[in-house]
């Protein structure tokens, strides 16, 4: 995963649901650019966080040895806008895991407002059909998403990085 | 649990519908998945996974979708059309499709027309029936 888009994660239940936050700040600028003078979040990064908080609940199902692709939005529906100071809650559930692929549905919520829901298909891509090489390392899970499970003891480690478990 | 044709038939286009985001009227017997509907590689799995769902089945993708695997196997292709090897492997994976027309001008792109929403119910009201 080459960049971080939430923040943590705040509940964990390995192979079948996580929830992350995503806090929105002034600060970020591409609320600004986005509709000038209306500072409001993109759609596509709503979709961005889901397909983190999904890829990384996938990942972690299979111990982050299989290399999570985003491949198909089978469902995204937004019903408000998101602006700075919003706290987000980013809910991802898997629906079905199989060798080659995995599907989710989600919804983002702030407080008790439906905010978007959003259904997601990744492909293991070691996987693929058409027999292509991927890069032994697993590019997708680094060290980076390490400081958003902080708060949970889970099997499995991104590349570069020991598991918790064997720690002493 | 026994189900009529057209039980199965009105599932799949509940599937087909939402997993390809076309109308229901287009998802017709004959419609072809990828050259009527728009559907790529990636909107199989999504079909497996959502005809799983909707009739609490295992459906193994490549019993579904048999000669899908043809497409991206460079040795079974060459210049965009099956090889001798391809046409023989295709012939054993779709015993009871006929292929007469389809050997005339074997192009990868005719492959693409034997996946029909036809084809999805045969394979479910077998299946669904079965036991």
């Amino acid at each position: 995963m080459r960049w971080i888009w939430i923040d943590k994660f705040v509940e964990f239940e390995s192979g079948r649901r996580a929830v992350a936050v995503k806090n929105v700040t002034a600060a970020e600028e591409h609320l600004h650019d986005h509709v000038p003078g209306f500072p409001v979040m993109p759609e596509c990064l709503m979709i961005e966080g889901m397909a983190q908080t999904a890829g990384i609940l996938v990942g972690q199902a299979g111990n982050f040895q299989e290399k999570v692709i985003l491949a198909k939005i089978s469902k995204a529906t937004f019903f408000d806008y998101v602006t700075p100071g919003d706290s987000l809650r980013i809910e991802a559930q898997i629906g079905t895991i199989s060798p080659e692929a995995a599907s989710t549905s989600g919804r983002i919520t702030r407080g008790e407002q439906l905010i978007a829901e959003i259904d997601l298909i990744f492909s293991h891509i070691d996987h693929n059909l058409g027999g292509k090489r991927f890069p032994e390392e697993n590019f997708v899970f680094t060290g980076a998403i390490t400081s958003l499970l902080r708060d949970f003891a889970l099997s499995g480690s991104p590349s570069g990085v020991p598991g918790r478990e064997s720690e002493g | 649990m026994t189900m009529s044709r057209d039980e199965v038939f009105q599932k799949v286009q509940g599937v087909l519908v939402d997993a390809l985001g076309v109308d229901e009227d287009e998802v017709t017997a004959n419609a072809t998945l990828m050259g009527d509907l728009g559907a790529e590689s990636i909107d199989f799995l999504d079909i497996v996974f959502r005809l799983e769902k909707a009739f609490g089945m295992k459906v193994p993708r490549e019993e579904l979708f048999p000669a899908e695997g043809l497409l991206n196997n460079p040795e079974l292709i060459s210049n965009g059309k099956l090889t001798a090897k391809g046409l023989a492997e295709l012939r054993e994976k779709v015993p009871h499709t006929d292929l007469t027309e389809f050997e005339k001008d074997p192009s990868i792109s005719k492959i693409a027309d034997l996946f029909t929403v036809n084809a999805i119910v045969n394979y479910v009201a077998g299946k669904v029936n079965q036991v």
